[in-house]
């Protein structure tokens, strides 16, 4: 069996909401090994964005244990939560989240200026080599008002791999993307698992689950469907089916 | 290489928002230049009020017969008769503060060469003199002790005098008559103009006091001693000094009032200089205050920025940033934006003191401690107001920042 990247136990996570308190995780257990790609999908209200949290190091467990790559969570404090999402983690957000009138190198750069131990020289070699991996070699220097939606994912990928993180969590990645361009997102997105990367991919679209090796469903805080897939789709294979495009 | 990068952040944060930016910076550059210019033309004025007095010279101390208030019916100092030479050789002899001392009588007369006469006021004193009045001579040569002791019938005169009794001659080395008696003239008095009130420095003749005592005013006592203390600081020390030689020289009683006048410049010019001070410090209350809404400026753009910025901050926290970071990051854009308006203010301030100077005619200084104050105290303003806005940016939660719109 590979490394074990993820390892849930038992994992609870409650609100008080005045005198209310919600159970928004009811005690999930569950496991990623190096080289997965998960989908984690869930109607809204299904805990799915409390596991993305935790998952991602920006929320903390209420009770039972979360250790990424062999590192317990639990009674971390801010500075080395933090630590833990510069050194471990990529991020990628749903509308991209990157910085306005900034170049595409400079937006890759963002989490290496936070990590002392890497210089500027490798952080600029480091950023131009995730940009080239997402295909974006040519456009280093382009600022997010001069990319199409899908550039500026790719370049949010990107970001996402110049620490080279030992997971990569998406959170609705393909959200503002229309069919066209979230298959090619998705496309990369396998080829990055192909060399080896972990991603957690969070989604309430079942069709891109298709593309995923295993998918993990939450409703009301329990997993209620937890199963390798079999029949993996090739994004790349299902981009050249789609219909042409007039122009 | 951690407080690097966050420069380079807070650096490019402030080349993003160029306008912006600069508008908040107006307001320090305002306050800062304000505050160095109205302490220059208030350290100006002070020195300009000061330059004049020194003019006077500033370290004299003068002593005349008679107490300045002794009722209504009091004669003018020259009818009192108190002051002798003795207290003169006395002075000098005890009061290790003063560098020069002279005896001083005077009186008014014609002076006369040929047909040109002016009356003007003869003043009878030592060699030292020149120095306690701070004047050069424009020619000739100042009489020596040996003249003195000799009651030599020689003169200095100031320019007016030349003005009026030597029209287009060269005066020294010439023959004029003060009150018939005649005169050789041996130089000539650098001009100085009017003092502060008014009155004319150069309508007058020099000559040894000994000179004037026997042969013009046939008297034995002084109208005056005049003295100049080592330094302006000293010169308090020398009136008490001089107050109590001069009343056991009286032998005054306790009992009784001081028979005699000890007066050093400096009351004059600490009248002078209060006034001034408080103009400057008015001035400088007014520039202090368009600092401080400057400073204000800074904490009301950086609190917008924070909340504008929301968003990048949940980001940044995500991707690893910690509290101290984004801390940091807007305090160092906040001092930043503080320093760099600093700076320009003093440019500016030095270039409206140069304006000022130029063009209005004022008397301006700039002083050092000005710049380094208003520089300082905007740094630290930059600090003070940039706090409250990076401390609300770093206790942000990175999972409510990130989502915020």
């Amino acid at each position: 069996m590979s490394k074990e990247i993820i390892k849930i136990e038992n994992l609870k996570r409650e609100f008080t909401m005045g005198s209310e308190t919600v159970h928004a995780l009811k005690g999930i257990s569950f496991t990623i090994h190096e080289g997965e790609f998960v989908t984690i999908m869930g109607s809204s209200g299904s805990g799915k964005s409390t596991m993305l949290n935790i998952l991602g190091c920006l929320d903390q467990p209420s009770s039972g244990t979360y250790e990424i790559d062999g590192v317990r969570v639990k009674d971390l404090n801010r500075n080395q939560l933090a630590n833990i999402r510069n050194e471990k983690i990529g991020f990628i957000f749903q509308s991209y989240n990157l910085l306005a009138r900034t170049s595409a190198i400079e937006n890759v750069e963002l989490p290496l200026l936070y990590n002392s131990k890497v210089s500027t020289e490798e952080r600029r070699r480091r950023a131009i080599e995730a940009l080239k991996m997402v295909g974006l070699g040519e456009r280093l220097h382009h600022t997010p008002s001069q990319l199409s939606g899908g550039q500026q994912q790719r370049v949010a990928i990107a970001r996402s791999l110049v620490n080279k993180p030992v997971l990569i969590l998406a959170d609705e990645a393909t959200g503002n993307l229309d069919t066209r361009t979230s298959y090619e997102i998705m496309s990369l997105f396998q080829e990055l698992n192909s060399k080896g990367i972990t991603i957690a991919f969070v989604t309430h679209e079942p069709d891109i689950a298709v593309f995923s090796n295993r998918t993990v469903i939450l409703k009301d805080g329990n997993i209620i469907q937890d199963k390798i897939n079999s029949n993996i789709q090739s994004a790349a294979q299902q981009l050249a089916n789609l219909p042409k495009e007039d122009h | 290489m951690r407080i690097l990068n966050l420069l380079k952040i807070a650096f490019k944060a402030i080349v993003l928002n160029k306008m912006r930016t600069l508008l908040t910076m107006l307001g320090i550059i305002i306050g800062v230049a304000s505050v160095i210019a109205m302490l220059a033309i208030g350290e100006g004025s002070k020195a300009s009020i000061r330059e004049t007095i020194s003019a006077m010279g500033s370290n004299m101390v003068t002593v005349r017969p008679g107490a300045d208030d002794r009722g209504p019916a009091r004669g003018s100092g020259g009818d009192v008769q108190t002051l002798i030479y003795k207290d003169y050789e006395k002075i000098k002899e005890e009061v290790s503060l003063i560098n020069y001392i002279t005896p001083v009588v005077n009186g008014g007369g014609q002076v006369i060469n040929g047909s040109n006469n002016w009356p003007s006021t003869i003043y009878g004193v030592n060699p030292d003199y020149l120095n306690i009045k701070v004047v050069g001579l424009q020619s000739g040569s100042m009489f020596t002790d040996a003249e003195v002791q000799s009651a030599s019938k020689v003169v200095l005169l100031g320019q007016t005098v030349v003005d009026n009794v030597f029209p287009d001659e060269e005066p020294v080395g010439k023959m004029i008559r003060f009150n018939n008696i005649p005169f050789k003239v041996i130089g000539v008095l650098e001009e100085k103009g009017e003092n502060t009130f008014g009155q004319d420095q150069d309508d007058v003749v020099i000559a040894p006091y000994t000179t004037v005592q026997k042969r013009i005013l046939a008297i034995d006592y002084l109208n005056q001693i005049m003295a100049s203390a080592v330094s302006e600081d000293d010169a308090s020390e020398v009136v008490e000094q001089v107050t109590e030689i001069l009343r056991s020289q009286h032998k005054l009683l306790d009992s009784e009032d001081d028979d005699f006048t000890v007066r050093s410049m400096e009351e004059l010019i600490s009248t002078f200089s209060s006034t001034s001070e408080m103009l400057t410090i008015l001035l400088v209350a007014v520039a202090s205050i368009s600092l401080l809404i400057g400073g204000i400026g800074i904490m009301n753009i950086m609190y917008v920025s924070v909340k504008e910025r929301t968003k990048e901050i949940g980001l940044r926290m995500a991707v690893g940033g910690k509290g101290s970071d984004i801390l940091m990051q807007f305090l160092i854009e906040a001092i930043l934006i503080s320093i760099t308006g600093g700076l320009l203010g003093v440019l500016l301030g030095l270039t409206a003191t140069v304006f000022i100077e130029n063009f209005l005619h004022w008397p301006t200084s700039v002083a050092l401690y000005s710049i380094i104050v208003s520089f300082a105290v905007c740094a630290i303003t930059g600090i003070f107001f940039g706090w409250y806005p990076a401390k609300k940016a770093a206790a942000l939660d990175p999972i409510t920042a990130l989502r915020y719109e």
